[in-house]
């Protein structure tokens, strides 16, 4: 198993969700998260007061998919995601030692 | 109304009659045409007091709570809530005597001590057309809004039992002989005192003393921590914008319900007070545009307010056409004032409550003595300011400015003194950081776990 842990930007949320609704991919957490990689911030004007924001809206999604399904969830990701402009996001990945549900103790991809 | 219309149509038509008109039937015409017009001019004035209660709350509670953290933002619209009972209980036990009561050129006596004499009967010295009970509340809430707007240049570090403090004593030694030397009997800056200075709705007592305490507020103080280095920014303009806009429109009742009636100057002083806004607005936000690339929401709506600020002294003297260059004017000197002066002199007022209302106030004074027409408002002499051709007035103006200055700066430099020894005036560092709402409410104003 292994956890996608991937920052995207806000306004791709929708395409990613339903591109991997698109493959089957129905459970996921999302969260609205602040962040930058190499992107720059912008400059906000308050009474003349100036201030940088360097850290961006972006969103984090997380799921946990099978090894057999691992590339073809990353490839739906980032087709969806891509803009090709800086700012898009990155994608990180993690081996998951083991998945359990709550409701009835199932484990492993079972509990997927 | 109706019933009075009725009574008047019947008591004319009953005058061909009789040939000789009985005496008593004269006086009952007299009573019911004054009762008529006193309707009129009390039903508007109520109106007038509760527009300009709504400017404090939630007016400005909204206005300044939308332009600080989030940590703060309770704390800062409790400043303002808070006046609601505090200035009211100290308007009805002592402020309204010091104030209105006949006493010396500079403070008023004692002979309203608890409201005591004031009742529905009208004093003809004041407003001779409505209960003094409306008159008395009018005014009242010109006691709130006034320490309210000081708030915005302590906002986010000062102790609430010591802003408690500082309250009632800044009410009692600034506002009252104030109030009582623009408006009250025979006080100094009034018509027939030793300096008399044009001041419609309250550009010097309201505006100039507040604004130039704050300013002295926010040096005594202190910056904020971590001011020029940490982000401050507004943390919900929403509230600001909403809050603006209740500032706006309690402004109606602020200057054309000082008129004291429903007549013509206070369609006159309502028609000032908008034309002025509007210039103001354009004003500050074309010097914006040009400074800084771009209009900013938070631009036109603190050159709404800076408008507001300048035509208080001069509503219900000064023409529409007058009101918009005096409006646009205001806008741009109070752009400059919060943008460039501020951070020339360094001081961290945190609401610009200085920048807008102090320099504003001074503005609108000062311009007053020039816009000012006997056209406008007959109750002014026949050459009334520099554009009636009497340029004294001007230096009149500057000189009541002044003294209000000078009566704000020392007036409340003592204050905080006594303040600072005896409960101390800025929370602990800790307390700072972790916000005014927690540590001093014990409360927050946005909860997530809610």
């Amino acid at each position: 198993m292994k956890k996608i842990e991937a920052i995207l930007q806000p306004f791709k949320q929708e395409e990613v969700k339903e591109a991997l609704k698109a493959i089957g991919i129905t459970g996921m957490t999302i969260s609205e998260v602040r962040g930058h990689g190499r992107q720059k911030g912008h400059t906000e004007i308050y009474r003349g007061q100036e201030y940088n924001v360097d850290l961006l809206p972006k969103i984090k999604v997380e799921l946990v998919v099978p090894d057999s399904r691992f590339d073809e969830v990353v490839a739906a990701i980032t087709s969806a995601a891509r803009t090709g402009k800086i700012g898009d996001g990155k994608i990180f990945v993690y081996d998951v030692a083991d998945a359990i549900r709550v409701r009835n103790d199932d484990r492993g991809e079972e509990a997927l | 109304m109706q019933r009075v219309l009725g009574l008047l149509i019947a008591q004319l038509a009953s005058i061909p009659l009789f040939a000789q008109t009985d005496a008593s039937e004269l006086e009952a015409l007299k009573a019911a045409v004054a009762e008529a017009q006193s309707a009129g001019d009390n039903a508007w004035m109520l109106v007038c007091a509760a527009l300009v209660l709504a400017m404090t709350g939630p007016g400005l509670a909204l206005f300044y709570g939308g332009l600080v953290r989030k940590k703060n933002v309770l704390s800062t619209m409790m400043h303002s809530f808070i006046m609601m009972a505090l200035a009211t209980v100290l308007w009805v036990v002592i402020g309204y005597s010091l104030a209105f009561g006949e006493g010396t050129a500079v403070i008023g006596s004692l002979q309203y001590f608890m409201l005591n004499g004031v009742g529905t009967a009208p004093n003809d010295t004041y407003a001779g057309t409505i209960p003094e009970y409306t008159f008395m509340v009018f005014q009242m809430m010109f006691t709130i809004i006034t320490p309210a707007i000081i708030s915005g240049a302590f906002a986010e570090r000062m102790k609430f039992k010591a802003m408690l403090l500082f309250m009632t004593l800044w009410l009692l030694v600034i506002y009252y002989p104030m109030a009582h030397m623009v408006w009250g009997t025979g006080g100094l800056l009034g018509g027939a005192g030793a300096l008399p200075c044009f001041d419609f709705a309250g550009g010097t007592v309201v505006h100039i003393t507040s604004g130039v305490s704050a300013l002295v507020c926010a040096i005594y103080l202190g910056k904020r921590l971590g001011y020029g280095s940490e982000p401050m920014k507004p943390h919900n303009l929403v509230l600001s914008v909403v809050g603006a806009c209740l500032l706006w429109v309690g402004w109606f009742g602020f200057n054309a319900g000082s008129a004291l009636s429903a007549g013509a100057i206070a369609s006159s002083a309502f028609v000032a007070t908008q034309v002025a806004t509007g210039a103001a607005v354009i004003g500050w936000l074309l010097v914006e545009w040009i400074q800084m690339g771009k209009p900013s929401m938070l631009g036109a709506i603190s050159g709404a307010v800076a408008g507001l600020v300048v035509i208080t002294p001069a509503a219900g003297f000064v023409s529409p056409q007058s009101s918009l260059i005096m409006g646009f004017i205001g806008g741009i000197v109070c752009y400059f004032a919060v943008v460039k002066v501020k951070k020339v002199l360094g001081y961290d007022d945190t609401l610009d409550a200085f920048g807008i209302h102090g320099v504003g106030g001074t503005v609108g004074a000062v311009l007053t003595g020039v816009f000012a027409s006997h056209s406008v408002n007959e109750a002014l002499p026949e050459m009334a300011g520099l554009l009636d051709g009497n340029g004294g007035q001007v230096v009149n103006q500057i000189l009541g400015s002044l003294l209000s200055w000078v009566l704000a700066i020392v007036g409340t430099l003592v204050i905080l003194k006594i303040c600072d020894i005896v409960i101390g005036l800025r929370v602990t560092r800790e307390e700072e950081i972790d916000g005014l709402d927690l540590t001093q409410h014990g409360e927050e104003g946005y909860s997530l776990d809610a």
